[in-house]
């Protein structure tokens, strides 16, 4: 650590805790052991603040704010697990259910998804909304993975994966709010992509069953989730 | 001896493996039986569905308008609802015909996987909806019990909890799929 990086204290759900002023709160959170839920954030890829499971409260504002997006304050009062955080986190995943087709029971990565585990992890009972059933198509063009618009969570794990740590940039998003999709290229069957260096870093990071390989079955899609801490380690170890 | 709690299965749009995971209680259903009288389900020869029923267990999605009037009566002469497996939570699997105009639907599941059929039955058979839907879409539901199936474990302990008069914990015992 440079000299001129200061500390900062905080608290965190009534705990004191020191912090390097280029920190976010739910990296300080996640050092003392304090969980704070997340599933666009991964640890070696930009903070993206997309999917609002990291929400938290800090004294003094009446927003709720991501934690993977906030950096640390002096004398910062945090709680990551009031009633109100509790209820929105709940309330989001639901959405989240209800905006595409998840139907876990026939799904390859039914018993290894970060939202099927979510879902249970803040006690989601069921859905209150109503469900939206999309009409959403499967690309199944590429010769060893496929791309399930339906169980996308549009967390963009894959797109920057594709992009800061592959190089490549062949996944990217089109269109906004509930019309969000993960395209290839130019918007362009996956089978056709000329920058897909089928490396398979995607499928690795992505939380759902929205990317697999091909050929696995329901529950067989288990993902190597040491795959990115690994790469980063020894990039950092190259450095 | 304390008196037994009615409990009645119901079996609308699923597949039966949720009542196959009740069956699957095994030995337990020795005192699943000593705590309930099974008063309606596909498994006992009742036509119609009693009054006053303590619990049920409604296994499915809502797809037809019988259904509908089903889950209603149901609704109505029991006390403890309990939206039995994945079908009845979320509308899961029968859901996967939502996004499609129903008319595709009757074609492909009468015509183009019968070779020879020409024929869409639309007489004397329940009418489907344009979706199929999870329960609580029609009726409040008082239990949610998630799973593909859900296991017997914790279909026994939903059981033994609801007789208790205490309110089931599932959500860290449960989980869809």
């Amino acid at each position: 650590m440079s000299s001129s990086v200061k500390i900062k204290t905080l608290t965190i759900d009534e705990r004191q805790v020191g912090a390097r002023e280029d920190q976010t709160i739910l990296e300080v959170a996640r050092e003392n052991g304090i969980k704070i839920p997340t599933l666009c954030y991964l640890k070696g890829l930009s903070p993206y603040g997309g999917c609002r499971m990291c929400i938290v409260e800090i004294a003094g504002s009446p927003k709720l704010l991501p934690s993977c997006m906030t950096t640390v304050e002096e004398g910062m009062v945090v709680s990551t697990n009031t009633d109100r955080i509790k209820k929105y986190r709940k309330n989001l995943l639901e959405l989240y259910f209800s905006e595409r087709n998840h139907v876990c029971s026939v799904c390859a990565s039914n018993g290894y998804c970060e939202l099927q585990t979510m879902a249970q992890k803040v006690e989601m009972s069921h859905v209150h909304f109503p469900y939206m059933y999309p009409h959403l198509g499967v690309d199944a063009t590429h010769e060893r993975y496929v791309l399930d618009h339906n169980r996308c969570i549009a967390c963009t794990r894959c797109v920057r994966v594709c992009d800061e740590i592959e190089g490549a940039h062949t996944l990217d998003i089109k269109d906004r709010g509930i019309d969000v999709r993960i395209i290839t290229d130019l918007d362009h069957p996956w089978g056709e992509s000329e920058t897909c260096t089928q490396c398979g870093k995607c499928v690795h990071v992505c939380p759902t069953g929205a990317l697999i390989e091909r050929g696995k079955s329901v529950g067989e899609m288990s993902k190597r989730k040491q795959l990115l801490p690994y790469l980063t380690k020894m990039r950092e170890a190259h450095e | 001896m304390k008196k037994k709690l009615k409990l009645a299965t119901l079996w609308l749009d699923g597949c039966s493996g949720c009542h196959m995971s009740l069956v699957d209680v095994d030995e337990r259903l020795i005192e699943v039986a000593e705590i309930y009288d099974i008063v309606f389900s596909p498994l006992v020869d009742v036509k119609d569905f009693p009054e006053n029923v303590d619990v049920t267990l409604l296994e499915g999605a809502i797809s037809t308008d019988e259904d509908v009037e089903m889950v209603k009566r149901v609704r109505k002469s029991t006390k403890t609802l309990i939206a039995f497996g994945d079908c009845a939570v979320t509308s899961n699997v029968p859901s996967m015909r939502n996004h499609f105009k129903l008319e595709d639907v009757f074609k492909r599941g009468y015509l183009e996987t019968t070779p020879g059929n020409d024929i869409i039955p639309d007489e004397k058979i329940p009418k489907l909806l344009e979706k199929a839907y999870p329960v609580h879409h029609f009726v409040h539901v008082d239990v949610f019990l998630q799973g593909c199936p859900p296991s017997a474990d914790n279909i026994f302990y939903t059981l033994v909890e609801i007789a208790e008069g205490r309110t089931p914990e599932l959500s860290l015992r449960t989980r869809f799929g």
